[in-house]
Parts: C-alpha cells; structure tokens; sequence
C-alpha cells in the first residue's frame, strides 16, 4: 500500500497510522484506536479513506467503529465523564450522578454533548474500581466515593477552570 | 540445561544483595483505587522528605545501583476503602489513609528512625486494636493470598524484583525440564478449573490443543474483564504482569505454540501499559524471543487493546476481535482448541487462571490440591463490593463459607452511609449477570463451582456485590437484563429479542403495569432464552432474574399484587403524603410541585392531591422539615 494519494494534509496523520500497522485489515482496531487517540472520534472521511486504505468495503469498517462501545462516531466534548454504572457502583447510587450532571449540563439519554462541545457525559458498564464505588471518570482522572454534590462541584471547577 | 541467555539465580542473587544494602523501602500502592484517591501525590511527598534528609533514594532497586531508601509503587493490594496505602519495610508498617501532609512525620519516625506512626496505622474497628502491619488486620489474615501474594508488594514493572521472588523459574522449568504432556498432566492433577466463569479443567483444555494437527497454534489470554462489579484480572494485570506472562509461557509451552495475545480492556489504559511493557523487559532479558532458556524454541506474545464489548469475553468473540472483526460469537463446535484464531488450532484461558499455572508447576499439583475442596481446588480471588465495610480485593480457599467473607473479611453490611448496618444484609450478587443472587439461607454454604451451580448461581469471574435491605431485588435484575441487553451483539434471536422482551416485562413489574400473569411470561421467555442462544451471554443472561423470582419472588408478587415496593426503592409505588404535624406551611412543596398537586393555605398543614400526583419528588426534596413521607 503506498501512502502518495495522501498529499491532503489531514489524511497525513492517518497515513501514519496506517504504516504503523502495516496497513493490515487484521490490524483495523488497533487502527481505529490511534485514529481516535488523535481525532477524540472516527470522523467519516477517515473511516472511509482507512476502507479504500485497507482495501475494505466501507460498510465493514463502519461495521466494526459501530459495534464497539470505545469508539465513537460523533465528536466528544474536551471532558469526557465516564460515571460508572457497574454493580457496585449502582447499588451505591450512580444513577443518581448521572441524573445531577446531565440536569446541571442541560444534557440527557439522547444527547450525551454540550452544545459548547466542553462535556460529554455518559455511562460505562465497568471501570473496575469497584471498591470505590460509585466512581466517576473525567477524561484520564479517577474519582471515588462520588456523590452527586461533589459531582456538581467538580463541573463547576473545571468551568472555573475554562473561564480563566 | 541453563541456558546462556539468561540466569536467573545470578539476578536474583544481586537483587537480593541490592537490597539487603537498602536500609528502607518505601512502597506506595498504586492500584487504581489509591491513585484515584491521591497515592501518586503520596509517593512524590514522601520522595521529597527522603531527598530532604540528604538520603540517597532510588525509584527502582537495581541489582547494579546503591540506595539507601528505595520507594517503588506496586499494584492494588486489595484494602482499597482505606487507601492510599504506603508500606515501610522492613518493619512493614503499613499506613492507611496516608495523605502528602503526613510525608514527613513517616520518613522521621519510620525511615530515620524506628517507630509507627501510630496514627496512620490500622485500627481494627471491632476490637479497637491497633495493626502495625498486614500480619494483624482481621481483612488480610483470613485470607490466603497466594495468586495475588507478590500483587502490591513488588513493583510491577521490576523485572528483576520479580525474579528474585523466584519469578520465571516454573517457565524455565517447563521449557527445559519438562515434556509439553508432563506439563498438562500436572495441571491436570492439579485440579485447576478456569478462573473466568466457566470452570472447565485448565489442563484438559490443553490435552485437546496440543494433538490438533499443523505447525502454528496459539495461546491468548482474555483479559477482557468486563463483568460489572469485578477486577481480579485488573489488579492482576496491572499488579503482576509478569506473573500472567509466566504462565502464558507455561501454557504455550503445554500445547505447542509459539505465539501468543493478551487481549486487554480498553477501559485498563494501565493493565495496557504494564503489561506491554512487561513484555519489552522480557524480551530485553531474552526470556521471550526467539530462543526461550536456550531451547531454541520461540515464543513472542502481543498485546492487544479491546474495545469495549462485554461479548468479547466468548472465546470465539474474542477471537473475531482479535482478527479485526466484529466481536460475534460461533457455534462451537468447532472448539477453538481445534480451530481458533485464523483457523488455527488456539488455547484461550483467564488472566487469573494463567497467572496460577506457575504455581503449580514450581510447587506441584499436591500443593495445589491442598487448598480448596475436592471438586474446586486452590484459592480464588473474589472482588468483595457494595454495601459491605471492608471492599475490596480477596484471595480465599475454594470452600469458605459467604460469611465468613461478608462479615469475617468484609466486616460486615454497610447503609447507604457506610455505617454498620446491623441486620441489614440481603443478598449477595455473585457472577456479574452471568450469576445469580446468593440470600441468607446459603451464608453457610462452602464456595465452590458445584455449589454455586446447584443453586443457580455461577463463580464466574469473581464479582461479589454485598447488597443491604434497601435494595429492591426487581431492580437489580432489571439492572442486569439492562446490561445484558445493551451488550447482546444481535447475532441470534432468543438473546437479541429475548432480552428486550425480559427488559420490558421487568419495567412494567417496576413501573406498576404488570400482573401475575407478567410474572409468568417472564419466565417463559428467561427460560427460552436460556436455551436457545448461541453463547454463554445469551444463555446465562436470565440467571439474575431466574434467580431472584427463585429466592425473592414475594418481592415480586408485591409489586404486583400488591402494588408496593418492600424496599422501598421504586418510585411508581411511592404514595407521597404530607405529615400534618411536621408541616408548618411554608408552600415550598406547593412551589416545586411541577403539576399542581399540592394544596393548602399558609401556615396551615398542606394536602397532596393523589390523583393529580406524578411522584416525581420535587416536593420531599424541597422540604425543610422532612414532613412529605411515604417516598
């Protein structure tokens, strides 16, 4: 496979991801992967551009973008909070987090972003901190023992945070 | 045969020798749960004390480096309720609790001089004892850790550590002692059964590997932990990773392959990192690579990221995935032992099943079958979570009995608050939503594979989530058929409708639409879908609700019958009244009430209109005076 139709420059970087990984279709999710790392989502042309890349139906890519819950196909706010909803945290009371954040954000099932695209706010199955529950994610930080005051304040704080 | 590459007793002998020059080491836990809550702070203040006193300190003891004090961080060691937990060694103080502010009061009485901070120690709240260290906490000492034993006392990404605690021995012993049959014969004897839910002998597995024809077969390991409430293979992973290595060595060694994948979550950004880097370490000594031991045989294992689907935990899900595929399960059989990963035959096993093959190979399977019962031999680590004191990370012998480890080790059932509740325990939740609920009749029954099967309930990967009176049994299998259906990947009708229509049944049940009848069809349609679907998602999703009609079903039948909800949890039975003699007419109620429902003059007792009511609660959160009850 050679990379020359990739003059464009926004393809550059998913050109170098795909010689990475030797742009092999057995390859496709570590590739989906580092494309998210750089983009925060899998826009639409990359993943048709990494079809035509790996010589795949475009249909099979997106097959694969959409079944698994890591990737995301529509862009993501700067902070993502992951509030984990796993047994523990459940019967802790994580839903009520979720309800805090989402009534403070103005967000809900359907719509996960804020308009500003500062937040996203959704669930996960397990973050495996369960002896911390309920436990909530903001991008890479972990936060225990949440309740949904100390939620609202952490929001608040990185409001704070972007207003400065 | 020793092989030239690599000597292991000579690392462990100037390991050993590095640290018996170290006057102090200083270990930080560094387990998901203590840097969420500030160890990695911790370990810099403390790191500035020591440097602050003009020792010489290193972040990692090498054979070849002086250092007085040596701080390293490990894995979870388990208590995580009290983190962030730091360890002084030798004396093995382990603090509790410890924030960056008591960084200099350790390294002056504990590393300078000899004392406690007796403060930071553990103080047994039952008997008001002090623990100076490990050795006298109520939660280690009923434990026996031996699979998780080095997970948080080592640096994990010491590979010398490792070694000097005899680490890859077994694997050198297997590739050069050893004939891949006398492998699989003692792990075999041992009576190792798979530590991720299934329970099928680890050493059969292997027999049936190894004859399957063709040159290239392959080992993977399904650290696609994602069962809600669990993270044994987690703490594992990120804890010892070398120790997972070993026994992928040893497994493949067993059936003849000479490659091998780690499949992580996604969600593990940290299990991901050690464990590739455990592996770089590896290859670097020559303990992987081309010439393992010196025995010409080649091994490389390849560490791979999931990404995010609770199906992937099939072996023949997994399997897809690692090809680049969607994450569907197939009919077995074919098994994978005959035809896996790109056709070829493949041994899938559990992080924690593989981490307890060395085990058994350096001490044999007799040691192995010490520990445990006859039919479930060994230890297993559970995750102890929910509303129980002590949470955390266990190791016990197969045979215990439930209390012990929610009121021996766990310390007891917790309320919403965290104290105590005295008479407060239900049930336990053991399996994740393959399992099933465990009450109070089976608090004396040894844990073990059969056991639990026979009640209906799995070991599965470990997740036992401690539940209290205030939880309502309907919304907990609610919670797991939500789960199970969010995560069935769609590919056979029973799991992909089936759960949908279990989902919906169990909302009317909560949301007060569903009669006895309701309860019936449930049942039905669990029992279809149990035997109908393709994979172990489909086919164990309806255990939580099996389960919970078996033990709890007058929790069901007063939802329906008559319409309440025992715990108290489900709003739809909520009947909100105004208590005249709290209520002093304020109005707020009246203010918040979204419809209207809520009448009264100033300063006179307020009424709440039972028709017009939607439950939502607005007015008992508005209420000053707690005088709106029946929520």
């Amino acid at each position: 496979m050679s990379c020359e139709a990739c003059k464009k420059q926004k393809f550059e970087k998913v050109c170098r991801i795909l010689e990475e990984h030797q742009a092999d279709k057995s390859n496709l999710i570590p590739i989906l992967h580092a494309v998210q790392r750089e983009y925060r989502y899998l826009p639409e042309e990359i993943l048709t551009y990494i079809a035509t890349s790996l010589k795949m139906p475009p249909a099979k890519v997106y097959g694969v973008a959409s079944f698994y819950a890591h990737f995301a196909l529509e862009p993501k706010g700067k902070y993502v909070i992951h509030v984990c909803d796993g047994t523990a945290c459940h019967v802790k009371g994580s839903i009520a987090i979720l309800e805090a954040m989402q009534g403070k954000l103005g967000l809900d099932k359907e719509k996960c972003t804020t308009d500003d695209q500062l937040f996203t706010v959704e669930t996960v199955s397990c973050l495996g901190a369960c002896g911390m529950a309920p436990v909530i994610t903001i991008n890479e930080d972990v936060y225990g023992l949440v309740t949904p005051e100390k939620a609202g304040n952490l929001i608040e704080e990185i409001l704070e945070k972007e207003k400065a | 045969m020793i092989a030239a590459t690599v000597n292991l007793e000579s690392i462990k002998e100037n390991y050993l020798k590095a640290l018996e020059k170290t006057q102090r080491q200083i270990v930080v836990c560094a387990g998901t749960a203590c840097v969420a809550n500030g160890s990695l702070k911790v370990f810099e203040a403390i790191k500035e004390q020591v440097e602050k006193k003009d020792l010489n300190v290193s972040v990692k003891l090498e054979s070849d480096k002086d250092a007085d004090v040596v701080m390293a961080k490990t894995g979870c060691r388990g208590f995580c309720q009290v983190g962030p937990l730091v360890t002084v060694r030798p004396q093995e103080y382990h603090y509790v609790r410890v924030k960056p502010e008591d960084a200099a009061e350790i390294v002056e009485s504990s590393v300078a001089d000899d004392k406690p901070v007796e403060r930071l120690l553990y103080s047994d709240p039952a008997t008001g004892n002090t623990c100076k260290t490990t050795k006298d906490i109520p939660f280690y000492t009923r434990q026996k850790r031996t699979v998780l034993d080095e997970c948080g006392k080592i640096d994990a990404c010491n590979i010398e550590e490792y070694i000097s605690h005899e680490g890859y021995f077994a694997a050198r012993k297997a590739f050069t002692q050893m004939q891949p049959q006398q492998i699989y014969d003692e792990v075999l004897e041992s009576g190792l059964r798979g530590r991720g839910g299934g329970g099928f002998p680890t050493g059969k597995k292997w027999a049936l590997t190894l004859p399957q024809p063709g040159e290239k077969k392959y080992v993977i390991c399904n650290g696609d932990e994602g069962d809600p409430g669990a993270f044994m293979d987690r703490s594992l992973m990120e804890g010892n990773p070398h120790r997972v290595l070993e026994g992928m060595m040893i497994a493949a060694r067993a059936i003849g392959a000479d490659e091998a994948y780690v499949y992580v979550r996604a969600e593990y950004p940290l299990a991901v990192s050690r464990v590739s880097e455990a592996v770089r370490d590896a290859e670097a000594l020559g303990i992987l690579g081309d010439d393992v031991f010196g025995t010409g045989e080649s091994l490389k294992i390849k560490v791979l990221e999931g990404a995010g689907a609770f199906v992937c935990g099939e072996e023949t899900a997994l399997i897809a995935s690692i090809e680049g595929r969607r994450g569907m399960p197939n009919p077995k059989p074919p098994f994978p032992a005959q035809s896996g990963l790109w056709g070829r035959p493949t041994c899938i096993n559990n992080v924690e099943t593989l981490a307890t093959v060395p085990l058994i190979i350096q001490h044999g399977a007799e040691y192995f079958k010490s520990m445990g019962t006859e039919n479930s031999a060994g230890t297993k680590t559970f995750a102890l979570t929910g509303h129980v004191a002590n949470t955390g990370l266990i190791e016990v012998p197969f045979g215990l009995t439930l209390r012990e480890i929610v009121f021996g080790i766990g310390g007891g059932v917790t309320d919403d608050d965290g104290n105590i509740f005295e008479d407060g325990f239900k049930a336990v939740q053991c399996g994740g939503p393959s399992g099933g609920c465990l009450t109070e009749e089976h608090l004396d029954l040894p844990i073990d594979y059969d056991n639990l099967r026979n009640i209906g309930a799995m070991v599965g990967s470990g997740g036992l989530v401690v539940m209290n009176k205030k939880t309502c049994m309907v919304q907990i299998a609610h919670f797991f058929m939500q789960f199970t259906q969010n995560e069935s990947c769609g590919k056979c009708v029973p799991c992909r409708e089936g759960t949908k229509q279990m989902l919906r049944l169990l909302e009317d049940i909560i949301e007060a639409r569903a009669t006895l009848e309701t309860i019936d069809l449930l049942e039905r349609v669990a029992s279809a879908v149990s035997k109908g679907s393709l994979c172990g998602l489909g086919k164990t999703a309806p255990n939580p609700v099996l389960t919970t009609l078996k033990y709890f079903r007058d929790e069901y039948t007063a939802h329906v019958v008559h319409g309440k909800c025992p715990a108290g949890q489900c709003k739809a039975f909520a009947m909100p009244e105004i208590d005249p003699e709290k209520c002093i007419g304020c109005g707020l109620c009246k203010k918040k009430c979204p419809v209207d429902a809520i009448e009264g003059e100033k300063k006179q007792p307020h009424v709440i209109d039972q028709d017009k009511c939607i439950k939502c609660g607005a007015c008992a959160e508005a209420c000053k005076f707690n005088a709106v009850i029946g929520m």
